[in-house]
C-alpha cells in the first residue's frame, strides 16, 4: 500500500475496552489532522473471546489497509496470531511480564502497562490508556492530544479518574521516549487542522434519520444495527424524535407502518433476521402505500450466521421480499457521508413515492469508524411528497386515497383532516380504499403502484464513475466496497515509486452503485453496456447484482471478484486481482 | 357516502357508517359490536376524522369497510402494533384497535401482552367467537375444552386461554368484559374504555351462529350477569382476578373487571409534551450541536 499510509491494531480479550481504546485512538490522529478509517473484529461474546481493532491514518484514506505496521498486543493470542499481517519492519508493543514475543522478527516494545498503570494511581483497567500513550510515543506523535481527549471523555467523572488516566497516558509515553531512543520508521506529526468529523457508519445514519425529518424510530436490537438504535436513543429526543424498541420485530415495522399512516416519518432498523420477521409488513407498507424507511445492516447468514461479521448478500432478500409484486427502492451507501446524505434522501422518497425504501448497510461500514468531511445539514432539503389540506378537501367531492394518477403517486391526506377520512387498506382496494376483488380494479391498483417505480426510477441518481473515464477494465460493485476498491485505484492509478511502466494508470476504473433499485438508470445502462471490461465486485457468493446485471442489462461481466468469509474486502486483495487481469 | 363530509355536530351513529353495508352473516355478534361503537362514538362526540381504527384479519377485519372514520387495515395480529404506531404519530387522535381471538391471542399474542404492559392510551376490542370463523370454522385460542371444530373433530384439546386473567396479570390498567348481546351495556362500556386514561382491554362474547352455534345468544344470557347490578367494584387487582377464573359455561361476569389511573406510555416521551410529533416542522431541525461529539 501507499507508504504515507500507517495501521494500527490493538488485540486484546473481550470485555477489556479494546473499542474504546481503538476509538480514542482514531480521533487523536483525526485531530491532529489525519483521515481515518478504523476496523473492529469481535466474537459474539462478552467476555472472554480475542478482540482487535485497528485504525489506518494518513493524509488520505479511503479504507483500512493492511499490513499493519504497529501492533498493539495487550495479551499473548493478540502478539501470537497477528504475526502474519504485520510488515517486514513493523513494531509490537507488549508487556514482557505477561506476553513472551514468539518472533524476534520485528521491532518489539516490552512496556510494564500493568506496573505503569499501579504507578500512575490506577488499577489494571487503565493499561489500555498506558498502551495508548507508549503506542503515540513509538509514532512519535506527541502525547497532548491524547490528554486532551482522556480529559474530555472523562470530564464527568472524579478527578481522580481523570488524573488516573492522564497519569497513566503519560506514563506510558515517556516509559517508550526514555528506553527506546531509534526513531521508529514509521511517524505521525501533527498535520494542519481540518474540518473533519470521525463517526461510524451507523452514527452517519443516525444522523441522517434525524436531519431528514425522521420523527420516530422503531427498533429491536440485532448487531450490527443495534448502534443506530443506541445512537438514536440518546440523540433523537434532543431533537424531538421518539425512540420506541417494541417487543419483536414485526411489531417495529407493523409500528412504523401505523406512524407513517398517522403522517410522521417513520424509519426502523434491523439485520437480516430481524428483516425475516418483517417482510409480511413489508407488503402491509407496499399495498397501504404507506411511506416507511428501513435500515437493513447486513451480517452473514443464514440463520444466526456470523453475528459480529460482514457481508453484502441480502440485496436479492430484499429486492424480492414479500409475496406477490410491489413497488420498493433500495439505496446501499458506500461510506459515512453516503450514510448520513442517503438516509435524509431515502425519507423523501418514502414519502414522495408512497413505499418502502431500504438503506443497506452491512457491518463493515456501520461499525467502520471513518473520517468525513463535516456534514453540511443545509444540503438536505425536506420533500414530503404530495398532499391535500382541509381547503383542498373542502374544494373537492370525495377524498380518494388510492386515486389513478399518471405518475401512481395519490395525494394523501393526514388522518385527522376534517373531509380526508380515509380507509388505508391491505386487501385489495378501490380508488376509496375499500376492499374489491374484481379483475378490474385488482389490474387499475395494481398498474398505479407499479407506475411509481418508474417515477422514482426518473429522480433516481445515476453511479459515480471514479478514475479515467475510459478504460481496460471498469469495476463495478454497491455500497461498502467502495472504500477498499477506491484504495485499491490509488495505488493502481499513481506511479510506482521510482518510476517503470505506469501499472494500472489509465487501464481501470470505478463504476459505483448506491441507488440499486429501481434499476437501471439509462445512463447506467449505457455505461454497463458500453465498458470494454466488467469485473464485479461483491461480498456474497452467487453474485447478486452481477445478476441484476445480466438479468436487466443483458451483458455477462467478464470477471468477478467475490468474498463472503465474513471478512470485507482488503485493498490489496483487490489489487491482485486487477494486477492479474492486467497482466494476462 | 356521506354527501356532507364536514357535518360535526350533532353526530349520530349513522355519521360512522360507511355506504357499504356489512357483509357479516345474519345473527352475526359483529352487527351488535358495530353498532355499540357507533352508538360509543357519537355519545361521545368524536367526529369520524379525529378517530382512528386499526383492523387486524378475520371477520372482525371486514369491519373497516363498513365504518367511516380514519381506518387502518393491517395484517393478521397485527392491530396493535399498527394501532401504537398511529397513537405514537399523532396522540391527538382517539385510536381504537379491534381484531378477532385468534387475531389477538394466537398470532399477536405477544403484541396483545407489550401494549398491555406498555398502557399506551388507546382501546382494543376483541371480538371473542371462540373461533376462526372467517376460515369457515378452525380451533381458535379460546376455543373451549371438547368443542368439535374443522381441525379438532374429536373436540378441542388444548386448555383455552384466558384473556381477562392474561390482561390482569400483564398489567392491565382496564380489563373489561361485553356481550354482544347487550348493545347498551357495550355501548356504556366501549365509552368509559375509550375515555380510561391508558389502554383498555375490552374482551366482547360474540356469537357466531355459523360456526359456533352451541354458544348461541340464549346460551350466553343463561350465564351472563352485569358486574355493576351485583355491587362489583373494579378497584382491586385480586377480586379482579377471581371474577376472572370464574369458567364461561357456569356465569360470565360483563363489565369492568379492574380499572387503575397509572402513568401511560406517552408519559414516558418528554418529546410528546408539547405536541403531537405530526405536529413537529422539520425544517426548523437544528442537528449541527449533534456534530460536537464527532470532533
Amino acid at each position: 500500500m501507499a507508504s504515507e499510509l500507517i495501521t494500527i491494531k490493538i488485540g486484546g480479550e473481550a470485555g477489556f475496552g479494546i473499542k474504546v481504546a481503538g476509538a480514542t485512538l482514531s480521533k487523536v490522529f483525526l485531530r491532529a489532522g489525519y483521515e481515518i478509517f478504523d476496523y473492529s473484529e469481535y466474537p459474539s461474546l462478552i467476555r472472554g473471546g480475542h478482540n482487535t481493532f485497528e485504525v489506518t491514518v494518513g493524509p488520505r484514506v479511503r479504507s483500512c489497509v493492511r499490513p499493519v505496521n504497529l501492533l498493539i498486543a495487550l495479551n499473548q493470542q493478540t502478539f501470537d496470531q497477528h504475526l502474519p499481517e504485520l510488515s517486514s519492519d513493523a513494531g509490537i508493543i507488549f508487556n514482557g511480564v505477561k506476553v513472551k514475543p514468539t518472533s524476534k522478527d520485528f521491532r518489539l516494545f516490552d512496556v510494564p502497562f500493568s506496573e505503569l498503570a499501579k504507578n500512575s494511581g490506577g488499577t489494571e483497567l487503565v493499561k489500555n490508556t498506558v498502551a495508548l500513550g507508549a503506542g503515540l510515543a513509538v509514532l512519535n506523535a506527541g502525547v497532548e492530544g491524547l490528554l486532551m481527549l482522556l480529559k474530555q471523555v472523562f470530564a464527568k467523572k472524579s478527578p481522580q479518574v481523570i488524573t488516573m488516566n492522564l497519569n497513566a497516558a503519560s506514563a506510558g509515553y515517556d516509559y517508550v521516549k526514555t528506553h527506546f531512543k531509534e526513531p521508529f520508521p514509521y511517524q505521525l506529526k501533527s498535520l494542519p487542522p481540518r474540518d473533519l468529523m470521525y463517526l461510524t457508519g451507523n452514527e452517519a445514519v443516525g444522523l441522517g434519520a434525524i436531519a431528514g425529518g425522521c420523527s420516530a424510530y422503531f427498533a429491536y436490537p440485532m448487531t450490527p444495527s443495534s448502534t443506530v438504535l443506541e445512537y438514536l436513543t440518546k440523540s433523537g429526543p434532543k431533537v424531538g424524535m421518539l425512540v420506541r424498541q417494541p417487543e419483536d420485530e414485526i411489531s417495529v415495522l407493523s409500528s412504523a407502518i401505523g406512524s407513517g399512516f398517522a403522517g410522521i416519518r417513520a424509519m426502523v432498523g434491523t439485520s437480516g433476521g430481524g428483516f425475516s420477521l418483517m417482510t409480511e409488513s413489508l407488503g402491509l407498507s407496499g399495498m397501504t402505500e404507506t411511506p416507511v424507511v428501513i435500515f437493513m445492516a447486513q451480517r452473514p447468514g443464514p440463520a444466526t450466521g456470523l453475528p459480529t461479521w460482514t457481508g453484502q448478500a441480502d440485496l436479492r432478500f430484499l429486492l424480492h421480499a414479500g409475496q406477490d409484486e410491489f413497488p420498493r427502492m433500495i439505496i446501499a451507501p458506500g461510506d459515512a457521508e453516503e450514510c448520513f446524505y442517503f438516509t435524509a434522501e431515502a425519507l423523501n422518497f418514502a414519502e414522495k413515492f408512497q413505499l418502502p425504501v431500504f438503506v443497506l448497510s452491512d457491518k463493515n461500514l456501520g461499525e467502520g469508524g471513518m473520517s468525513v468531511p463535516t456534514f453540511d445539514p443545509a444540503k438536505i432539503k425536506i420533500e414530503r411528497g404530495e398532499w391535500l389540506k382541509e381547503e383542498d378537501l373542502a374544494k373537492m367531492g370525495q377524498y380518494l386515497r388510492y386515486r389513478l394518477t399518471a405518475s401512481g403517486v395519490s395525494p394523501r391526506v393526514l388522518p385527522g383532516c376534517m373531509g380526508g377520512v380515509h380507509e388505508a387498506n391491505s386487501d385489495e382496494h378501490d380508488e376509496y380504499g375499500h376492499s374489491d376483488e374484481s379483475a378490474k380494479t385488482r389490474t387499475a391498483q395494481m398498474d398505479k403502484r407499479m407506475r411509481k417505480l418508474e417515477a422514482a426510477l426518473k429522480e433516481v441518481p445515476d453511479p459515480k464513475l471514479y478514475g479515467p473515464k475510459d478504460a481496460e477494465l471498469t469495476i463495478v460493485s454497491w455500497g461498502s466496497t467502495k472504500g477498499a476498491i477506491l484504495q485499491a485505484l490509488e495505488e493502481l492509478l499513481s506511479p510506482p515509486a521510482g518510476g517503470g511502466d505506469k501499472d494500472g494508470v489509465g487501464a481501470v476504473n470505478f463504476l459505483h452503485f448506491t441507488y440499486l433499485w429501481p434499476f437501471p438508470t439509462p445512463n447506467a445502462a449505457q455505461k454497463l453496456l458500453s465498458a470494454k471490461k466488467l469485473l464485479v465486485i461483491e461480498n456474497n457468493h452467487s453474485g447478486q447484482f452481477e445478476g441484476l446485471i445480466k438479468e436487466h442489462i443483458g451483458r455477462v461481466p467478464e470477471e468477478h471478484l467475490r468474498k463472503y468469509d465474513g471478512r470485507p474486502f482488503w485493498p490489496h486483495e483487490i489489487v491482485e486481482k486487477i494486477r492479474k487481469h492486467l497482466s494476462n | 357516502m356521506i354527501s356532507n363530509p364536514n357535518i360535526v355536530n350533532p353526530l349520530k351513529p349513522e355519521d360512522y357508517s360507511s355506504e357499504v353495508f356489512p357483509t357479516w352473516c345474519p345473527g352475526c355478534g359483529n352487527f351488535a359490536i358495530w353498532a355499540a361503537l357507533k352508538n360509543a362514538l357519537s355519545e361521545l362526540k368524536l367526529p369520524p376524522h379525529r378517530v382512528a381504527l386499526s383492523f387486524g384479519i378475520g371477520c372482525s377485519g371486514n369491519f373497516n369497510n363498513f365504518v367511516r372514520a380514519n381506518v387502518f387495515h393491517s395484517l393478521h395480529g397485527r392491530a396493535l402494533p399498527a394501532a401504537m404506531g398511529i397513537k405514537l404519530g399523532n396522540h391527538e387522535l382517539t385510536v381504537i384497535a379491534m381484531g378477532g381471538d385468534g387475531d389477538g391471542f394466537a398470532e399477536g399474542l405477544g403484541h396483545t401482552l407489550e401494549t398491555i404492559r406498555s398502557n399506551v392510551n388507546l382501546t382494543y376490542i376483541v371480538h371473542d367467537n371462540h373461533m376462526y370463523s372467517l376460515t369457515t370454522g378452525q380451533t381458535s385460542p379460546t376455543t373451549a375444552l371438547g368443542a368439535k371444530t374443522k381441525t379438532a373433530p374429536l373436540g378441542a384439546y388444548e386448555y383455552p386461554l384466558n384473556p381477562l386473567a392474561l390482561a390482569l396479570s400483564a398489567g392491565g390498567s382496564f380489563v373489561a368484559r361485553g356481550f354482544a348481546g347487550d348493545i347498551p351495556h357495550l355501548q356504556s362500556l366501549i365509552a368509559e374504555g375509550v375515555s380510561h386514561r391508558g389502554f383498555s382491554f375490552i374482551d366482547v362474547m360474540q356469537p357466531c351462529p355459523t360456526f359456533n352455534p352451541e354458544m348461541s345468544y340464549d346460551w350466553y344470557r343463561g350465564r351472563v350477569y352485569r358486574l355493576d347490578e351485583a355491587g362489583y367494584v373494579p378497584d382491586n387487582r385480586f377480586r379482579a382476578w377471581e371474577v376472572a377464573q370464574a369458567p364461561l359455561d357456569k356465569k360470565i361476569a360483563i363489565g369492568v373487571l379492574y380499572k387503575e389511573d397509572r402513568s401511560i406510555l406517552e408519559d414516558n416521551f418528554p418529546e410528546l409534551s408539547k405536541t403531537p410529533l405530526v405536529k413537529r416542522d422539520l425544517n426548523k431541525l437544528d442537528i449541527r450541536p449533534l456534530f460536537d461529539n464527532f470532533k
